[in-house]
């Protein structure tokens, strides 16, 4: 995977993840390029799409759009579904997840991706193993934060 | 407080099986459909829920953003925010972790909605030191997202990272690792490709950090190849694929995968573990693999994987293993036909996921078949399925499968409703497929059948694909066109249709063939002299029939309806409704005529005569007619027969159409219509030359002026500046300005050098391309395109192809330039190869600028200022002030105005601190003297440039290519 990108249905990018190196106005065209194309497209449509020299894999959940670019050679229906693991394990983890979550926690949807796609691959496809490493940071986090208060 | 979604919005994910593949069909809150600006709410509520520990002045912020009403509200709240961080950090007072941690989370959170953050790097570096995990975590985020390039800062992040992997605290390891490979830069390849490997192989690894490793490696071994050791730990990665952790073998297979793509023989023995791996898999029972099943498939990403590792190798010798891969194959195609163990889509598409990935298996191998059948028969079934992605899927699928010899025939079958699918699909994307699989399945035997629907579709089909629709029909008709009247017929036809999207290449291409084919020639001249009489014709049909008219009318000259009065009137009528080249090329046709057809000499000469010929305002027309006048006026039948000759049969290479279609495409994605498909091994028959020493140079006139020969040569294999969508690299384009060797472009993969020497108003360009990776690039091929005004400015143009350029190996190539006269853009170089499976498309700017064509004029202080003065006229000047970006030193500056190509004239100026230096610039037309003075001024750091030249565009150029050397 070369990217993955999620954005609202009014074209706000919630959360990039780049997976080749690109430098900042490379990977800001990039992103205005695809939401524009994905956006125009109509909700029946196919979820794949060449774009350049990539495959594009999205799916839409609410409002929320998830967007990725592969590699010619790569599979697009498990694309689609490292989409929806991806959208399983946030909801896990928030309890319903809606895209605000996803905003005032941006950091932790990094987290949550980071334990389950590391360099564009799929690292971890056990939904019980991504979220017990998340949640043995979280109690680390509130340990490490307490003995932080107590001195 | 527990969360109420229902206030701010709707859950991504509902629950139910009800919903299974668009969730957008519920009600939409306002919340949502507004953007953020608008205040339909007074307050944003903040979610709740926080896990971890919540930084309530970073919600706060975020809430405050959201409830900004307009754009520039947002920029002052961030504005706002910045400076107090940034007071923040420079305050006097130590911040404690905690204020770090929040700040640098909000300057992330500005990051990401798009604005530019120049600071905090050092806190977050300070931050993933820390020893406190929340921290930590932090820091290793902000450094992962805004990597930075700067060379210090990676120094101290790679120690954090180096006490992170020493740790043996696997949370920290992890957070290491993780950076690592979300950062991938050489500088960490540098510092770690040493050490992952062992810690992936170690006994003692916990497995979350071994996969973490894996992937950690993949990453480094994707960015920097060459930095990353072989060795004994590539024996031990290969048995990851054994072990217990699913988790484990999972991370583990893609990093064999890649790096079996580059070394096949190192990994060979992951063959018949990873068969054995997926015979499990397939084989278990769908609970086995716990919380590795998804939707009642066992372990998909993972099945996907190993079937992927497999396309790197040829099927197995070993008999029992091959018929045990064999098996597993059967089993996946058997379970396509089982009923569906669940509703939900995302069964299905696990299901389908595995079985796409094993056709793509049975058609790599290309050995077996009734599997081919079988894959086909199976794709054949999905492409009537009601899912879109399936169809989709099946007609890219069929594409590959339509090149094997086994199942072509089986694709074939599948026609109609392939046609069906170009006719009635909604999406477009679903009938480029389709289109795309006509062309793959596509032979004698049902070509008329194709090209005729192909042209049907044309007339509606969206814009976007109509140029490449249009090149495939001229391709198939062109490849299996038996007798080529149908050929003309089909361009013809297409020219009607879609004249717009008819490339240059595609009408060059059916002169180069009528030319070519003296069976045709008649044919051809009666078609194009029917097809111009309606009253309305493209501009192309012009081209053509003038063309085709100019060389072959005489073969339809003998019916009277078609005698040469009428063939000319017929054209002359179109003449003043086409653009200027088409009607240079009109006027070239007309001379032809003079020679064909000596009855109509006086009314072409009056025409010719005409004051809007003899005086057009166009140069080019202008001196056509009068050549022409000329011509025919003082040149005896004999000379005028030789130099109107018929033109000679072009030279047969590849066809221009197909090189433009593989351009467009890229050569991996067009499927193989050769007749000699692919053999039986899987490998593709190489026919090509693999000569890698051989050197390709050789100029090709690109202006196209009657002065060299009243020829109706055009250049047909050049190539019009429509390049792929590739970015073009200019970062290094600045600083060849003054030198002429160097480094222009490197990335992972590839470094390009350039020599270039220049002489007078010519200059010859050695390129020299290094393949920096242990592996082969294939079909390497280069070629120079620039602007068309570009063009007439400067002669150049060349490709160069190399079916292989080994890894460490560099190859040759040279350009010619010529400068026709003063210009401004440069060239570029574009450049495509196949790497580990994967096109490769750069895009260089050529270093070509006016001031190369400099010879240094070396003169006296007399003489410098009575010619300054001379070039006293205003827009001879031009000027520039500027800051200085560099340190300033006389002796790199005057290297630099040398390197500029002027003479360096010493006392000249009466200020020794000033610089002056005067050149002339070669063009093939004339020559331009440049006069310059740049007067630095130490205090401010700023400096004057000044430059006079007798040519304004000339002085514009100059002054913006060396105004930003200093």
């Amino acid at each position: 995977m070369q990217f993955m990108l999620l954005f609202s249905r009014q074209g706000k990018l919630r959360l990039q993840k780049w997976y080749v190196p690109l430098s900042d106005k490379e990977r800001k065209k990039i992103s205005r390029d695809l939401v524009q194309t994905i956006l125009a497209r109509k909700p029946k449509m196919c979820s794949f799409l060449e774009w350049r020299d990539l495959k594009i894999v999205y799916k839409r959940y609410a409002s929320l759009y998830f967007c990725c670019a592969v590699e010619d050679q790569d599979n697009e229906l498990i694309t689609l579904e490292i989409i929806h693991r991806y959208v399983e394990l946030l909801d896990k983890y928030f309890g319903s997840v809606c895209e605000l979550d996803i905003i005032f926690n941006f950091e932790k949807a990094y987290f949550i991706l980071d334990e389950f796609l590391l360099g564009g691959e799929a690292q971890e496809t056990s939904k019980k193993n991504v979220l017990k490493a998340i949640e043995q940071a979280d109690l680390l986090q509130e340990n490490t934060f307490s003995s932080g208060m107590r001195c | 407080m527990g969360p109420v979604h229902t206030v701010y919005g709707p859950a991504l994910l509902c629950a139910g099986a009800g919903c299974s593949q668009q969730f957008g069909a519920q009600p939409q809150w306002i919340w949502f459909l507004s953007s953020s600006y608008v205040g339909a709410h007074s307050t944003t509520l903040m979610p709740t829920v926080s896990k971890g520990d919540g930084m309530r002045g970073l919600a706060v912020f975020i809430s405050d953003i959201r409830n900004c009403k307009s754009k520039e509200a947002e920029i002052k709240r961030i504005n706002k925010e910045l400076a107090n961080i940034r007071s923040k950090f420079k305050g006097d007072k130590a911040l404690d972790g905690y204020s770090k941690k929040k700040y640098v989370c909000k300057l992330l959170f500005i990051f990401l909605l798009g604005h530019d953050i120049d600071f905090g790097h050092m806190e977050a570096v300070n931050l993933l030191s820390s020893n406190k995990y929340t921290e930590k975590q932090i820091g290793y985020l902000f450094i992962s997202v805004l990597v930075n390039s700067n060379s210090d800062l990676i120094r101290l992040i790679n120690n954090g990272i180096k006490n992170d992997l020493a740790s043996r605290n696997p949370t920290f390891m992890n957070l290491a690792l993780h950076c690592i490979a979300n950062v991938g830069s050489r500088e960490m390849a540098e510092a770690f490709a040493f050490e992952i490997p062992s810690i992936l192989v170690a006994g003692d690894t916990m497995d979350s950090v071994k996969q973490s490793a894996a992937l950690c490696l993949l990453r480094l071994n994707r960015t920097s190849p060459d930095l990353v050791p072989m060795g004994e730990w590539t024996a031990r990665v290969v048995h990851l694929l054994n072990d217990q952790h699913l988790g484990v073998v999972t991370a583990a297979t893609s990093l064999i995968t890649t790096l079996a793509q580059k070394s096949p023989d190192d990994f060979k023995t992951s063959i018949s573990l990873a068969v054995a791996r997926l015979s499990r898999i397939v084989t278990s029972a769908s609970i086995d693999l716990q919380d590795y099943t998804y939707y009642f498939v066992a372990a998909p990403w993972l099945s996907v994987k190993l079937l992927r590792l497999l396309q790197c190798y040829p099927p197995p010798e070993d008999a029992a293993l091959r018929s045990r891969l064999t098996e597993c194959l059967e089993t996946i195609l058997n379970k396509a036909q089982e009923p569906p163990k669940s509703k939900k889509v995302q069964h299905s598409n696990a299901k389908n996921a595995v079985l796409f990935e094993a056709i793509s298996l049975i058609i790599h191998h290309d050995s077996e078949p009734t599997l081919l059948v079988r894959a086909c028969n199976q794709l054949g079934q999905f492409l009537q399925h009601r899912e879109t992605n399936l169809r989709y899927l099946a007609l890219e699928s069929m594409c590959t499968l339509a090149s094997s010899e086994f199942s072509h025939e089986a694709v074939k079958t599948h026609i109609d409703t392939v046609i069906n699918a170009l006719k009635t699909e909604r999406d477009v994307s679903v009938r480029q497929r389709a289109v795309d699989l006509l062309y793959a399945m596509c032979d004698r035997s049902n070509a008329k059948q194709i090209v005729a629907e192909m042209l049907s579709y044309l007339e509606t089909a969206d814009y976007s694909i109509r140029e490449e629709i249009v090149l495939k029909v001229a391709i198939l008709a062109e490849k299996y066109a038996v007798d080529y009247t149908w050929y003309v017929d089909t361009i013809l036809n297409l020219i009607r249709v879609a004249g717009d999207y008819v490339s240059e290449e595609v009408w060059y291409r059916v002169i180069q063939i009528v030319i070519n084919r003296d069976d045709v020639q008649g044919y051809a001249a009666k078609t194009v002299f029917e097809a111009l009489q309606a009253p309305a014709c493209h501009e192309n049909l012009v081209k053509v029939g003038g063309y085709i008219l100019g060389e072959f009318g005489n073969l339809i000259a003998g019916d009277s309806r078609s005698s040469p009065l009428v063939q000319f009137s017929l054209l002359h009528s179109k003449f003043h409704l086409c653009s200027v080249p088409t009607r240079a090329l009109l006027l070239s046709a007309y001379i032809k005529f003079i020679n064909l057809f000596p009855e109509v000499k006086a009314t072409i000469q009056d025409v010719l005569r005409s004051d809007s010929q003899l005086r057009n305002a166009d140069v080019e027309l202008q001196q056509r007619a009068v050549e022409y006048l000329k011509l025919s006026c003082i040149a005896s039948t004999d000379i005028l027969a030789t130099v109107l000759e018929e033109m000679p049969p072009f030279p047969e290479r590849e066809s221009s159409i197909l090189a433009k279609l593989k351009r467009k495409k890229g050569p991996g994605k067009l499927p193989d219509i050769d007749e000699n498909r692919r053999n039986v091994n899987g490998s593709s028959e190489h026919s090509e030359n693999t000569d890698t020493t051989n050197k390709v140079s050789y100029v090709l006139n690109l202006n196209s002026s009657p002065s060299t020969g009243p020829s109706l040569l055009v250049d047909v294999f050049s190539d019009s500046s429509t390049s792929a969508s590739v970015d073009v690299s200019e970062d290094n384009f600045s600083r060849f300005v003054c030198k002429n060797n160097g480094v222009i472009y490197e990335n992972q993969l590839l470094q390009i050098g350039l020599k270039s020497e220049y002489r007078q108003n010519l200059g010859r360009i050695y390129v020299f391309y290094g393949n920096k990776t242990s592996t082969q690039f294939l079909s390497f091929s280069s070629f120079v395109t620039s602007s068309d005004i570009l063009k007439t400015h400067i002669l150049h143009c060349l490709i160069a192809s190399y079916p292989i350029i080994e890894g460490g190996a560099q190859v040759q190539q040279i350009l010619n330039i010529e400068c026709v006269s003063d210009f401004t853009d440069a060239p570029v170089l574009n450049i495509q190869f196949r790497y580990g499976g994967t096109l490769q498309n750069i895009a260089v700017k050529l270093p070509v600028m006016l001031n190369k064509f400099f010879q240094p004029t070396e003169m006296t202080s007399q003489d410098f200022f009575q010619r300054w003065k001379q070039l006293g006229a205003p827009q001879q000047e031009v000027q520039k002030i500027f800051k200085a970006q560099h340190p300033m030193d006389t002796d790199v500056t005057k290297a630099k105005i040398l390197g500029f190509g002027v003479a360096l004239l010493d006392g000249v100026d009466p200020n020794p601190a000033n610089f002056v230096g005067a050149g002339v610039i070669h063009t093939k037309s004339t020559q331009v003297g440049c006069l310059l003075r740049l007067e630095p001024n130490a205090q401010a750091q700023m400096y004057r440039l000044t430059l006079r030249t007798s040519r304004e565009s000339v002085s514009q150029r100059l002054c913006e290519l060396l105004g930003e050397q200093f």
